[in-house]
C-alpha cells in the first residue's frame, strides 16, 4: 500500500509554466525586500524559503530543490549584509531536503504541510546560525522566542501561500 | 562508474553546489585582526560587482513601489482627506504668527549663541554637507538590518558615510552602487559604533543585538549609569562625527555571554523601523580629532588674547578716560608714566646686557628717549637735566 502510494507519487509529475518558476521567486524577493519598509514586522516572515520550500516539495527533484534553493538564497544574500553563499548554503540543503521528503510522504495535506516548513523554517535558522558563528565566526546572538515566533509565522503565511501556488501549477 | 553517479547524483549535485559556495564564502571573509571598531565586513571589489548584479535589477522596481507609494499617499492627502482643511488653515495661521514672534527673539539668542560660541573656540565636528535620500527597501531580513537608499556614487556617497536622521544616528553606507546604496543600520549584528554616555563620560562600542536592538557593550558595572542617560556618538570610529544623538539607555544588564561585562541596551534616537528621508553625512569640517584638539587649544588661546583687548583697559591719566578698546575698534597701547626724575631706575635707562663689559667702571649713562606718546603736560627739561644729575 504504502510502496504504492510512493510509486504513483513518483510518477505523478507535477510541472509549471517557466514563467510561473522564475516570477514567483522574484515576486518573493521583491515583496521580502519591499514590505518589511512598510512594515517592520513582516521580517520575520521568511518567503523565498516558503518558495523553496514550495518548489522542493512540489517538484519532487532533489536536485531542482537544491539548485533553486541555491539561487534563491544566493540573491537572497545580494540584498543583505550576510557574505554571499550564507542563505545559499542553508537553502540548498533545505531544498534537498525537502524535495526528498516530498517524495516519501504526502504533502497535500495542509497539516503536514504546516509541520513541514515549522521543521525547515527552524532548520533554516539553525544552519544559518552555524555558518555564520561557526564557520564564519561572527559573533550572532540566538533568541529562541524569536524562531519560534518566525516558525510559527512562516507555518501560517505558508499555508495560504501554497492554496494560491497550487493554483499555478500543471499536471502532467 | 556510472552506476555510482547516476545513484548518488543528488547528493553529488548538492555537495558540489555546497563546495562552491564554501569557496565563495571564503574568498569573503577577512582577518579579525585587520578590523577595528565599526569596520564591518566591507566587500571587495568582486563582491560588489555581484552584489550590484543581483541588486541591479531589484532597485528600480523598489523604486516604482516606493514612487507609487508616494503617489497613492499623496492623492490620499492631497484630495481626499480634505475635511476640516479650512479650519485648521485658520488655526494653523494663528499659529505661524505665534511662531514668527517667537521665532525673532530665538534668533537674536541664537545669534548671540554663535557668536559666544566663536569667542570660546567652540571647536566640534560641524556638519558640512549632507545629501537627502529615500529609503526604497531593505534586505527583507530581520537577521540582516540593511536598508536601500536612491542615491548613490553619482550623488557623491562613499563607503562608510555616516546616515543620520534630524533625531539621531541611522547607520553607514556600506556598498555604493551608481544610482543606490545600502546602509547598514546601527542595530545590525555587524554594526559597531564609538559612543559616550552623556554625564558619565563612560566610552563604549554600539553593536546591534539578533533582536534588533543596538547595545553599548564590553562595560564593567558601573553605578552612575542610570536608564533614560543620552548616549551620544563618540568620533572614535572616525565614521559618525561627534556628539550626534544615539538614543538613551533603555536597560542595563548582566552580558551573559560575556561575564563580568554589562550591555546596556540603548533606544534609538531615530525610529528605524520607519524610515523615509535620511541624510548621508558627504563631508564634516575635519575628520582628525587629535588635530581638533590641538586646533581647539589655539582657538582658546586666540579667543583669551581676544578677551582680554576686549576687557575694559586702564584710563590714560592725560584723558582720564577708561573703556574697553572694542568700542572704538582701536586696539589702545598703554604706556608707562614718564618719569619726573630720570635715574638708573627708569626703564630704559640701562644699557643692554651685551654693551657691558666686565669690570668696567665707567658710571652708566642712562640713554633715554623721548616717550613715543608722552604727554603734553610732562616737563620738557627733565631729559636733558638728568645726566647732570647722575653726575
Amino acid at each position: 500500500m504504502v510502496m504504492r502510494s510512493l510509486i504513483s507519487r513518483r510518477e505523478q509529475e507535477i510541472t509549471f509554466h517557466p514563467v510561473v518558476l522564475v516570477m514567483v521567486p522574484v515576486v518573493a524577493l521583491l515583496l521580502q525586500d519591499y514590505l518589511p519598509h512598510l512594515f517592520p514586522h513582516f521580517a520575520l516572515l521568511d518567503l523565498p524559503l516558503l518558495v523553496v520550500i514550495y518548489f522542493a516539495i512540489t517538484l519532487r527533484s532533489p536536485i531542482a530543490g537544491t539548485l533553486t534553493g541555491a539561487i534563491i538564497g544566493m540573491l537572497q544574500d545580494g540584498q543583505s549584509s550576510h557574505p554571499i553563499g550564507v542563505n545559499g548554503m542553508a537553502k540548498s540543503i533545505i531544498g534537498y531536503a525537502a524535495a526528498s521528503i516530498g517524495v516519501r510522504i504526502d504533502v497535500e495535506n495542509s497539516i503536514s504541510r504546516m509541520l513541514l516548513v515549522l521543521v525547515f523554517s527552524m532548520a533554516n535558522s539553525v544552519l544559518t546560525y552555524l555558518i555564520e558563528r561557526r564557520l564564519l565566526g561572527f559573533e550572532m546572538q540566538w533568541l529562541w522566542l524569536h524562531e519560534i515566533a518566525r516558525m510559527m509565522v512562516n507555518a501560517v503565511v505558508a499555508v495560504g501561500l501554497f492554496w494560491f501556488l497550487d493554483r499555478l501549477r500543471r499536471k502532467g | 562508474m556510472e552506476s555510482f553517479f547516476s545513484r548518488y547524483k543528488n547528493v553529488l549535485v548538492l555537495v558540489v553546489v555546497l563546495v562552491a559556495q564554501l569557496i565563495a564564502l571564503a574568498t569573503q571573509i577577512h582577518r579579525p585582526s585587520a578590523m577595528g571598531v565599526g569596520d564591518t565586513r566591507t566587500d571587495g571589489h568582486h563582491v560588489r560587482a555581484v552584489r550590484f548584479a543581483m541588486t541591479g535589477p531589484v532597485i528600480p522596481l523598489e523604486r516604482m513601489f516606493t514612487s507609487i507609494g508616494h503617489g497613492v499617499r499623496g492623492m490620499w492627502t492631497n484630495y481626499i482627506y480634505l475635511r476640516g482643511v479650512r479650519q485648521k488653515n485658520y488655526d494653523l495661521q494663528a499659529e505661524v504668527d505665534q511662531l514668527r514672534l517667537q521665532q525673532m527673539s530665538l534668533l537674536a539668542d541664537a545669534r548671540q549663541g554663535q557668536r559666544l560660541q566663536q569667542l570660546l573656540g567652540f571647536k566640534q565636528q560641524y556638519i558640512y554637507k549632507t545629501v537627502v535620500a529615500q529609503v526604497i527597501g531593505t534586505s527583507g531580513s530581520d537577521q540582516s538590518r540593511v536598508i536601500y537608499i536612491d542615491k548613490g556614487s553619482n550623488d557623491g556617497l562613499r563607503p562608510d558615510m555616516a546616515v543620520v536622521t534630524p533625531d539621531g544616528i541611522v547607520g553607514k553606507v556600506r556598498d555604493v552602487f551608481p544610482h543606490a546604496a545600502q546602509v547598514l543600520e546601527m542595530n545590525d549584528q555587524t554594526a559597531g559604533a564609538g559612543v559616550v554616555l552623556e554625564t558619565t563620560r563612560i566610552r563604549g562600542i554600539l553593536r546591534g543585538n539578533a533582536a534588533g536592538q543596538p547595545q553599548v557593550i564590553d562595560l564593567l558595572p558601573d553605578d552612575r549609569i542610570k536608564t533614560g542617560e543620552r548616549v551620544l556618538t563618540s568620533g572614535g570610529d572616525q565614521v559618525y562625527p561627534r556628539g550626534l544623538p544615539v538614543g538613551d539607555v533603555m536597560s542595563v544588564a548582566p552580558d551573559k555571554q560575556h561575564p563580568p561585562y554589562i550591555a546596556i541596551t540603548v533606544r534609538p534616537a531615530a525610529n528605524l523601523a520607519r524610515l523615509e528621508e535620511v541624510l548621508v553625512i558627504t563631508e564634516t569640517h575635519d575628520a582628525n580629532g587629535a588635530v581638533n584638539d590641538a586646533a581647539g587649544e589655539a582657538e582658546v588661546q586666540r579667543a583669551a588674547d581676544a578677551a582680554s583687548e576686549a576687557l575694559p583697559s586702564i584710563g590714560t591719566p592725560e584723558n582720564g578716560t577708561s573703556g574697553a578698546s572694542g568700542a572704538t575698534g582701536q586696539p589702545l597701547v598703554v604706556h608707562p608714566t614718564p618719569a619726573l626724575h630720570v635715574d638708573r631706575f627708569t626703564p630704559g635707562a640701562t644699557p643692554p646686557a651685551a654693551e657691558l663689559q666686565p669690570g668696567d667702571t665707567k658710571p652708566i649713562t642712562p640713554k633715554i628717549a623721548a616717550p613715543t606718546a608722552a604727554p603734553q603736560s610732562a616737563p620738557q627739561a627733565a631729559p636733558q637735566s638728568a645726566p647732570q644729575e647722575k653726575q
